[in-house]
């Protein structure tokens, strides 16, 4: 059976959504990252997938980008969740709600 | 003319305190010095030929406005000098009057700047030439007169008094200010020789409206009906100043008004007629509510408005009788003068009382005063060759000639010539003869000098102005002839001369009786004085209470104002207003209530925001290049 191209767009669209699930619904700071982590693995993904469909390099380079971003993302992510669960202990991300009118 | 008493007033109003004597001398001084300088313009003004008396100062331009050009410019012409003269004679004797009336007032110096403004305004008021600049010396009487009224604030019936004076003025003023502005939309100006010199091509209506407006204004001023209330109790001021504004002067600018602009009255036969009924009622409304009355200086009061009744009938009259309307007004500042200060030389010897049922056989330890008050008394019932005579007779005789409405103008006024005897006697015999009836302990005597040398000369000209001025029936009277080119000549009387003879036989014979009745109950003694009062008690009580004019007057305004006040100050104010003002902040306050719902706080509410966001974004995108 060949493996065509746009099963790996169905792939990508499918972790998208799966990560969106995931940053909506689970409470844990930590997990919530991972499913940001995973959204921008998908897009990575289909990124890869257009460029071998229309023969064009772009699409690999940019994915490098999306790779080194997502890097440092994480960097300053973790960094901030652990500034700010250092003072609470808790990684709810519910217990962020001092902005609440 | 008019700066002497205007700088009087400024010096006084600076310094009066300090100068205490000297205050009163210098004030009087001054308004003798605008006398001279009054004579002497008329000296000037007869030199001329008698058409074309007229001189016209244009002064600083006040105000200048697309048309409309207001300067202050002044008039003198014979009108205006008679007012002028009347103004500062009278006024100069009654200063002189007020030195020794108020020696021992502290306020003195307050009160002779005051005396001295109010007779630069009247001067300004007759002097001149367009309606503003009159409007601002009618203005400056009605301040004034406020001012004097209220003088002794510390009474309690004063403040009240002064009040109701410049409010009934004010009522006046607004007729006064539409009525200029009617004439400036109708003539496009308000200089008088422009408007009266257009006035031939008035339309009846506009004509009518602008003379009654003015009138309203004579009434609130000059103490007609509807407006005369505030005039008694204006009484509740120095003597000096009833005598000056009340009788000579301030109440007399509605009568020169209405004389000053003839030209407008003569265009509507219905405000003419209105005038002359309006004038006929008032004098016999005051003459009725003077015969009850027991203070000194509202028989008086009540006398003003009933004799400046007559003058509008004069004045509604047409030319026939404008001149005598004029003329009455001059005698009638002399005798009426004189009948106050009279009145405050009795008063000033009694302790200040006032009223007459305490005086008494006062002619022989007020000897002068005496004396002089029988002159003014002779005067005002129109005793024959008397000033009063003449005037008034010749106000009785042109009502008569005029027929239609004068005829029933002159009726009324007959009948009251009878009540003026009649009261005035009353007046006269009460305080000056029958029985002493003062209580323990007071000391009449007569006045100083200071006030008895007005009382002298008004007395004397109350006597002889009308015999050496004019003659039996006004025509070919100096008097007459010297109005003649301002106020236009009366025709010729259909009737002869012989029925004036009888006409003024009819009057003094009435008034006459009116004596002759007052002597029965209160002058000789046959009769206990105080039994009409009991025998007509009723009626009685129905005069002095002054016919309860006062009384509805207060139920219109007093209660209506205050129902409708607390009506707009309670649901109006409270439910609509401040309702509507917290409405509006409720209904934020509300919806900001809900939004806020918005701000949960919650980390995973914003992403679901960005991701609808997205969505929306995409779909956008997706739908707009696929169509």
């Amino acid at each position: 059976m060949k493996v065509a191209p746009s099963w790996y767009l169905v792939l990508s669209a499918l972790l998208f959504t799966i990560g969106v699930a995931g940053v909506l619904i689970r409470r844990n700071a930590i997990v919530v990252f991972m499913c940001v982590e995973l959204m921008l693995n998908a897009v990575n993904l289909s990124f890869i997938a257009f460029s071998k469909l229309n023969g064009d390099l772009n699409g690999q380079v940019l994915s490098f980008f999306v790779m080194v971003v997502a890097a440092a993302e994480v960097v300053v992510g973790l960094g901030i969740l652990v500034a700010i669960f250092r003072k609470r202990s808790s990684t709810s991300v519910d217990d962020v709600n001092l902005l609440k009118g | 003319m008019p700066l002497l008493p205007l700088g009087g007033f400024a010096v006084n109003t600076l310094v009066g305190r300090r100068l205490a004597r000297a205050a009163g001398w210098l004030a009087t001084l001054l308004l003798a010095a605008a006398f001279a300088i009054t004579v002497a313009a008329l000296l000037e003004l007869l030199g001329k030929d008698p058409d074309s008396r007229v001189a016209i100062l244009r002064g600083y331009a006040w105000f200048v406005s697309g048309d409309l050009r207001v300067a202050f410019d002044l008039r003198v012409d014979p009108l205006s000098i008679t007012l002028a003269l009347v103004v500062t004679g009278v006024g100069s004797l009654i200063h002189l009057y007020s030195i020794g009336y108020m020696a021992a007032d502290a306020r003195r110096g307050t009160y002779f700047a005051w005396l001295n403004l109010f007779a630069a305004a009247m001067l300004i008021l007759v002097l001149a030439q367009n309606f503003l600049v009159m409007f601002l010396g009618w203005e400056g009487v009605g301040l004034c007169s406020y001012l004097l009224i209220g003088f002794w604030f510390s009474r309690p019936e004063v403040p009240a008094a002064a009040k109701k004076a410049f409010i009934a003025n004010r009522i006046g003023d607004v007729g006064f200010l539409i009525g200029m502005f009617l004439i400036f939309a109708t003539f496009r100006s308000l200089d008088f020789d422009q408007v009266f010199g257009r006035a031939g091509s008035l339309a009846g209506g506009t004509a009518t409206a602008i003379a009654l407006l003015l009138f309203l204004a004579c009434t609130g001023k000059s103490a007609q009906i509807p407006l005369y209330v505030w005039l008694p109790d204006a009484m509740a001021g120095p003597t000096p100043v009833s005598a000056l504004i009340h009788a000579a002067t301030m109440v007399t600018a509605g009568v020169f008004l209405v004389a000053r602009t003839h030209v407008l009255f003569e265009a509507s036969s219905a405000a003419g007629a209105t005038v002359v009924m309006i004038g006929a009622l008032t004098a016999m409304l005051g003459a009725l509510i003077a015969i009850g009355q027991d203070d000194i200086k509202r028989i008086l009061a009540y006398s003003t408005v009933s004799q400046l009744g007559y003058m509008f009938i004069a004045v509604g009259l047409g030319p026939i009788g404008y001149a005598a309307g004029i003329f009455h007004l001059a005698t009638h500042a002399l005798f009426k003068a004189q009948l106050f200060l009279g009145a405050g030389s009795v008063m000033h010897g009694n302790d200040d009382a006032t009223d007459v049922k305490q005086f008494g056989g006062l002619r022989r330890l007020m000897p002068l005063t005496f004396v002089t008050t029988m002159a003014g008394w002779l005067a005002i019932i129109g005793f024959p060759f008397t000033s009063g005579f003449y005037s008034k007779d010749q106000i009785l005789g042109a009502a008569f000639d005029h027929g239609g409405v004068g005829m029933a103008a002159w009726a009324i006024g007959v009948l009251t010539a009878g009540l003026t005897g009649f009261y005035m006697s009353r007046l006269v015999f009460l305080t000056f003869f029958g029985e002493p009836r003062w209580p323990e302990g007071r000391h009449p005597h007569e006045s100083p000098p200071v006030m008895t040398v007005p009382l002298l000369v008004l007395g004397l000209l109350a006597l002889i102005a009308g015999f050496t001025l004019s003659t039996f029936t006004g025509v070919g009277g100096r008097v007459q002839d010297f109005l003649q080119p301002v106020l236009g000549q009366a025709p010729e009387a259909a009737t002869a001369s012989l029925s004036a003879f009888w006409l003024s036989v009819i009057a003094t014979g009435l008034a006459l009786v009116g004596v002759g009745m007052a002597w029965y109950v209160y002058g000789s003694g046959r009769v206990y004085w105080l039994a009409p009062r009991a025998r007509f008690a009723a009626g009685w009580r129905v005069l002095t209470g002054k016919f309860y004019v006062d009384e509805l007057y207060e139920l219109f305004t007093v209660r209506l104002g205050r129902a409708l006040v607390g009506f707009l100050a309670g649901p109006v104010d409270v439910g609509v207003i401040d309702g509507a003002v917290n409405g509006l902040a409720g209904a934020v306050s509300s919806a900001a209530g809900r939004g806020r719902r918005l701000q949960t706080g919650l980390v995973r509410t914003y992403a679901v925001g960005v991701l609808g966001g997205a969505v929306l974004l995409l779909a956008f995108l997706v739908l707009r290049t696929s169509s």
